[in-house]
């Protein structure tokens, strides 16, 4: 019974870290149709605010969840202005792009920080379960995961910048002629994005241990989530989430973390066969 | 001349040009620098495979070091089990061809775009990276060959004359190898494009959807195309392996495959010629960052694709054809009108 709920956390964590990792990415996918190859090194600086700031004394907790996604949030702000708003509507070269400035970022990284890991203590100790010890962060990680999708939808759902941004998702030519601003949407969204990915790095930090080139771990995975969730950045990234953190977890337990995520790009190669336009695509159409 | 065949001039320059160096390197350069330029020759067949598929296929591989280093770990594998060249490189090239086509069957006829094409190859090159990286220690090997995991693999044998284990080349013969092969890609390449393959290729590129409507298959082209291209990165691979003797998980890696795509965005996608250039220049300089510590090699990088894409998205080849040799030529008009007036002021 305890080994069933630990394994049962494993599962469900595996697949809060991903709908975490994915979040950002598959707001901006979803809302403006651009893949941004950068999305693992916005994570990473996002680890890195959190890092600098518990290493000048800023209480944990702060730094996780407020300094991450602000610090990102404000260069995803910056870069849209400089990069990305010069190669709307030209997707291939936003990809491009973004591809030079993650290689850009890896490369500032390590002439500041060094090639050395860093570490970010684990704010919560580990919590017993029966015979066995579970890590309580964890339990926090999957905790956060929820409320942040949950947040998401309420903001997209409910407010008035959620609203306008939808129109533009829609129909960005009619939502302009409707006088919505529709580059400074794109902006406030990709900033969106870029936050998200900087909270997502600044959470999982000290799990991960902080270094210049810890992007590329994130990014497979995140890629694989967002192409095969789809369109709708919500639905999608849930669902792909959850049939792809189950995937990972049978095939890491059956051997090990790197044939995990083997068989999660083999899934997907498999799943892009089938349903081309992502899961959305086919399932729960006009979701969010 | 055959009757109705126009002489490409610019064709006939490259072979000659290419020629001459292929004779001259060897006579003015010092090992060091024959090591260097056989290199060069090595990436540059490796930009030719992506230059083909990108540039006319219009199929986005992000992520195409995938490829050269299957090539690359397949020779290594092959030639320490068979104890010769000949049959590891027919592998080496068989092997990244096979991956393609399969990985090109998901893709073109699902019928995905191109994002998602260059989504799922870069994600390819992660996991083969990662998937390489985790192989250390004796557990993991294939036949004699050891993997070795993030070391690499060490002593892997030279190329050998075919058949003969004993006659192994020496840098002069790889010279002479790398770029006969580096040319004759070349001229196959524009050979095949001014076929009905290589023209329907191109027509797909431009719309694909039209090209269909025409009957042809545009899925299969392009698949027949990546696998071209796959099997071209894969003889880079291999003769990147047989040129330096070793092997490590870094030939996987996704700034590998970002080094292939600038070489292409600073040559020029949609030429073959410019991404040769690119790749020996940019080879060239990382060679140069590498020897100093102040600036990190990724940062410049970066920094190029950056600018390319933002300030020179179609390269350098096409400006200079279409803006500083029309610029050239209308300085000459220009010298040459200015002499008519002076001549007439005269008279």
């Amino acid at each position: 019974m305890d080994l069933a709920i630990i394994v049962a956390i494993d599962f469900v964590y595996a697949i809060a870290t991903l709908a975490l990792i994915s979040l950002g990415l598959a707001i901006v996918f979803g809302m403006m149709r651009i893949i941004n190859l950068a999305h693992g090194e916005f994570m990473v600086m996002g680890s890195y605010s959190a890092a600098v700031a518990v290493h000048h004394g800023v209480n944990i907790w702060l730094a996780i969840l407020v300094v991450a996604p602000v610090a990102v949030g404000i260069i995803g702000v910056i870069l849209e202005r400089l990069i990305v708003r010069n190669l709307y509507g030209r997707m291939v070269e936003t990809m491009l792009a973004t591809w030079g400035l993650s290689l850009f970022v890896v490369g500032v990284l390590t002439m500041i920080f060094g090639d050395i890991t860093e570490g970010v203590p684990t704010p919560l100790p580990g919590i017993r379960i029966g015979a066995y010890q579970t890590s309580g962060y964890s339990l926090f990680v999957i905790a956060l995961s929820v409320a942040t999708l949950f947040g998401v939808y309420v903001i997209l759902r409910s407010s008035r910048l959620g609203l306008l941004a939808r129109g533009t998702m829609q129909n960005a030519e009619m939502a302009a002629a409707l006088g919505t601003d529709t580059s400074r949407i794109y902006a406030v969204t990709f900033a969106f994005g870029a936050a998200l990915a900087g909270l997502a790095g600044g959470v999982l930090a000290p799990v991960s241990g902080v270094f210049p080139t810890l992007g590329g771990s994130y990014i497979g995975r995140a890629f694989i989530t967002v192409i095969s969730g789809g369109a709708a950045p919500l639905a999608g990234t849930a669902s792909a989430s959850i049939l792809f953190g189950v995937i990972n977890q049978i095939a890491t337990f059956l051997t090990n973390p790197v044939y995990g995520e083997v068989a999660l790009l083999l899934t997907a190669i498999v799943l892009i066969r089938i349903l081309p336009q992502g899961i959305t695509g086919r399932y729960l159409r006009g979701s969010l | 001349m055959i009757a109705g065949v126009r002489p490409n001039w610019g064709l006939v320059t490259v072979g000659v040009l290419g020629l001459a160096l292929l004779i001259g390197l060897p006579i003015f350069l010092d090992l060091f620098g024959l090591l260097q330029v056989t290199l060069y020759a090595i990436f540059g067949i490796l930009a030719l495979s992506l230059a083909f598929i990108w540039g006319y296929g219009g199929i986005l591989c992000f992520g195409h070091s995938a490829f050269f280093g299957l090539g690359a770990y397949t020779y290594a594998v092959a030639v320490i089990n068979i104890g010769e060249s000949t049959g590891a490189l027919l592998l080496a090239m068989l092997l990244p061809a096979v991956l393609a086509a399969a990985l090109g069957y998901f893709m073109f006829y699902a019928r995905i775009s191109d994002i998602y094409v260059g989504v799922i190859t870069l994600t390819l090159t992660l996991i083969f990276y990662n998937c390489i990286n985790s192989t250390a220690g004796p557990a993991y090997h294939i036949g004699d060959a050891l993997l070795g995991g993030f070391n690499g693999m060490p002593n892997v044998p030279s190329l050998n004359i075919p058949f003969l284990p004993d006659e192994t080349l020496e840098p002069l013969g790889m010279f002479l190898l790398c770029g006969a092969l580096l040319l004759i890609v070349y001229f196959a390449l524009h050979g095949l494009l001014v076929t009905r393959f290589g023209r329907v290729l191109v027509a797909i590129r431009e719309n694909e959807q039209r090209v269909e409507f025409l009957g042809y298959d545009a899925r299969l082209h392009k698949l027949v195309a990546f696998s071209i291209g796959g099997a071209l990165a894969g003889l880079a691979g291999c003769l990147y392996v047989a040129w330096g003797n070793y092997v490590s998980p870094p030939v996987f890696s996704v700034v590998q495959s970002a080094q292939m795509i600038i070489w292409l965005m600073v040559g020029g996608v949609g030429t073959l010629l410019g991404p040769v250039i690119g790749a020996v220049a940019i080879s060239w300089l990382t060679v140069k960052i590498g020897t100093q510590q102040v600036v990190n090699a990724s940062v410049v990088l970066g920094a190029v694709l950056l600018v390319f894409v933002l300030l020179v998205p179609r390269g350098v080849a096409p400006m200079v054809t279409e803006r500083f040799v029309p610029w050239l030529l209308s300085l000459r008009r220009a010298a040459v009108a200015r002499r008519e007036i002076a001549q007439g002021g005269k008279a």
